[in-house]
Order: structure tokens, then sequence, then C-alpha cells
């Protein structure tokens, strides 16, 4: 393994990095709060909704996250919906994702005890107050190791792009190791996919850290 | 003055409670007792807006209103929980201030500085800052007395204050009411100890099982 060779190939993987880094956190950006804003309405008492979200749930977790992306960029177009090939994953990705954390958010806002929608109900917040200062911070901290699997999953899963064809790191490395014949370009993949994933859960360590200044 | 009239509540075809009238004085302390089931609790929620009553009439200050207008910034009832209900992911005086700032607006620095009065009052000073898993059920207790009076309410009401701390803590809850009391604070307090609801009231109604 030449040093020479590694530094020419490092660009175009560098390339494949970062885009797999902007479907990672445009990904999270989109599937977060789409997420919270879904368990919501998976605890809602209004049943329509709440069976909506459940059966969207059952289709994004009961199908291949494969599937749903070539669904969106192959199948779509045959009905008349064209999207660009990083649009696609984009919505792929967040539809997907956004189940999983409805999920976990799910559980999380079911585990905050009644008493306190009351003792915030008594003081005169509203039910948006109440959620937004007193159940999600709470809900935050107990949902933090799960997102964490799923975050670190994200940038795992994102390789999957590769099948619509977009020039994402595992991409990059398969090229390169196909044209030179040579494991390197595999291994640094897998280097700089550790590297992304070993940063991703010292952050989540610190958030943890964070949050545990109460019990 | 608070006076309630009629007040009928059933929970699936079961009547709890069955043309309930009282009135609490201002200032004064009116205990509700009765054998646990007769509904003290539910009474209780009826009045502060947790439960929708079938019927009955609510009265303050000879203006009629409803508990479920919980939203409105006159806040007519402070609730003590039995188990307080503090908010575990804020200071102590970030649950006395929460609700001051975001429902009856006032300043950050006005609702603080009211925030300090009141642990001050209660006992708790130095104890602003501190959560609310490191405080002993007794100091939880006056934390939730603090930020129920935080909102200024008309009366103040307590769900069986004594059931949740160490039996001896008992006479100090009777104090701190009575302490209260003596600040012109109207309370009224659901309580099953017979002994402790005499030790504090103006006024004592008895509910009743009913079947």
């Amino acid at each position: 393994m030449s040093l020479q060779y590694v530094l020419e190939i490092l660009p175009s993987l560098f390339q494949g990095a970062g885009m797999t880094l902007e479907l990672f956190f445009l990904t999270l950006i989109g599937a977060l709060p789409l997420g919270i804003i879904f368990s919501l309405g998976l605890v809602s008492k209004i049943k329509p909704l709440k069976w909506i979200l459940e059966l969207y749930v059952w289709l994004m977790r009961g199908t291949p996250l494969l599937l749903q992306l070539i669904f969106v960029f192959y199948g779509l177009p045959i009905v008349g919906i064209v999207f660009q090939r990083f649009d696609a994953a984009l919505i792929a990705f967040i539809l997907n994702y956004a189940a999983y954390f409805a999920e976990i958010f799910r559980g999380g806002l079911q585990s905050i005890d009644e008493g306190q929608y009351e003792g915030a109900r008594v003081l005169g917040l509203s039910y948006w107050q109440t959620v937004r200062k007193i159940v999600i911070p709470q809900v935050v901290k107990i949902v933090i190791p799960s997102i964490g699997n799923e975050v670190v999953n994200l940038v795992k899963d994102s390789s999957l792009v590769y099948v619509i064809g977009l020039g994402d790191l595992l991409r990059a490395g398969n090229v390169a190791t196909s044209r030179d014949v040579t494991l390197v370009p595999l291994l640094l993949v897998g280097v700089i996919y550790l590297l992304m994933v070993g940063i991703c859960t010292y952050i989540l360590h610190k958030v943890e850290q964070r949050y545990s200044y109460y019990k | 003055m608070l006076k309630v009239e009629n007040l009928k509540k059933s929970f699936g075809g079961r009547q709890i409670l069955d043309d309930v009238n009282f009135t609490v004085e201002d200032g004064n302390i009116l205990t509700i007792v009765g054998p646990s089931g007769a509904g003290k609790t539910t009474l209780l929620r009826c009045i502060t807006g947790l439960e929708t009553a079938d019927s009955g009439t609510f009265i303050i200050d000879g203006q009629k209103f409803n508990p479920q207008d919980l939203e409105k910034s006159d806040n007519v009832m402070g609730v003590v929980f039995q188990d307080f209900n503090l908010f575990p992911h804020l200071s102590v005086l970030e649950n006395l201030t929460l609700a001051p700032i975001m429902v009856t607006k006032q300043s950050k620095a006005a609702a603080q500085e009211r925030g300090l009065q009141l642990l001050k009052q209660l006992g708790l000073q130095d104890k602003e800052n501190l959560y609310p898993y490191q405080l002993s059920g007794g100091q939880k207790q006056r934390v939730a007395i603090a930020r129920a009076l935080a909102m200024q309410p008309k009366i103040l009401c307590y769900d069986e204050p004594t059931s949740a701390l160490d039996p001896n803590l008992r006479d100090e809850v009777a104090n701190l009411i009575l302490d209260l009391k003596a600040q012109g604070v109207t309370q009224l307090v659901v309580t099953h100890d017979m002994e402790f609801a005499k030790r504090i009231a103006d006024k004592m109604l008895t509910v009743q099982a009913l079947d």
C-alpha cells in the first residue's frame, strides 16, 4: 500500500464522503422534527390520525429501505412523478427515518407520567407550551440512546444510494477498487466510515452527558 | 370565597359525587375527609378542572367560573399534588418561574424575584439551583406549594399532603399549612387522616362512599 496511491485516491473518496455526509445531515434535519411531530400524532386521541400514522410506520419499517429508494427513483416516474437522484434519496431516507424516530419518540412520550401534564395544566400552561417546555426536554433525555443507534445506522445505510447511481463514499471506493484492482480503496472506505461513526458516537456521548444533570 | 353547588360526577354509570355543596371562606381552611374510594380526590379534580363535573356551579368571589378554563391567566386554583409532580428537568427556581413567565407573561427578573421570595418564605433559601431529585420529600412538597403560590391562586388545594411523606413529618405539614393560613392563604385540603384534618380545619366536609 503505497502512500502515494493513498493520496491519489483520497480526494475522490473524500468527495464521496462529502455526499454521504450531506445526505446524512439533511436526513437528520428532516427526519428528527418530522419524527417528533408524527409521534405526537401516534399518541393522539384523534383515531383516524393515529391509524394513518400507524399505517405509515408499518409501511416504512415493514419494507426494505432499498425497495423504498428504488420505488421513489425508478418507480414513481412511471406515474409521472420524477425526482433528481439526490432528492429521491433524501425523500426516501427522511420518510424512512422519520418512521423509526416517531416510534422511538412515541415510546418516550408514553413514559412521561400523566402527573407532568396535570402539573403543567393546573399552572395554566397550554398543550403546546407543555409539550415544548415540559414533555420534549424529558423525552429527549429518554430517547437519546435509541436515537443514537439510528444515527449510527444512518451513516452506514447511506451507502444504499449506490443503487440509484449516486456517487457516495462506498461507490467512490468501489470504482477505485475495480479500476486499480486493489483492496486499498475499500479498506480506506472502511476506515472513513469508522471515523464518521466514531465522531457520531463521541458527540452522542457528549449530548447524553449534557442531559445527565437531573435524574 | 369559593362556593360549590350541586356538584355531581359519575364514572361509568357509578355515581361518585352526588349533589355536593360547600363554601370556603377567604383565609380559611376547608378539609375534605372520608374513607378512601369515597371520591375526595375526584371532588378535588372537579374543582381544579382536571375532571369535568357532570353538573354543578362554581362561584368565586360572587363570580361564576368554569374550572376547565385553565389557560386563563387569572388563576383561581393552585394545586399541590400528592406526588408533587415537580418538573424534574427544571431547577427549583425554574419550576417556580415557568408558569409566571409563560402564562402570565411576567418578566424573567420579576418572576425570579418573586420566586426567591417564596422560597425564602417556605424555608427553602439557597435551594433555588437544586433539582427536584436532590430534595427530600418535605422539601419537594414545599417547592410544590411555592410553585402553586407563584401563580397567586385564590385558593390553594392539596391532595393528601401527608401520604407521600414520612409519618413524623405530619406535624410539620400541619404547621406549614397553618402558617400559610396566618398569611391569609385560603386552602382546601383533601385527606384521609382525621386527626390531621381536625388539627388544621376551620371547616370539615365529609364525603361518604355512595352505593
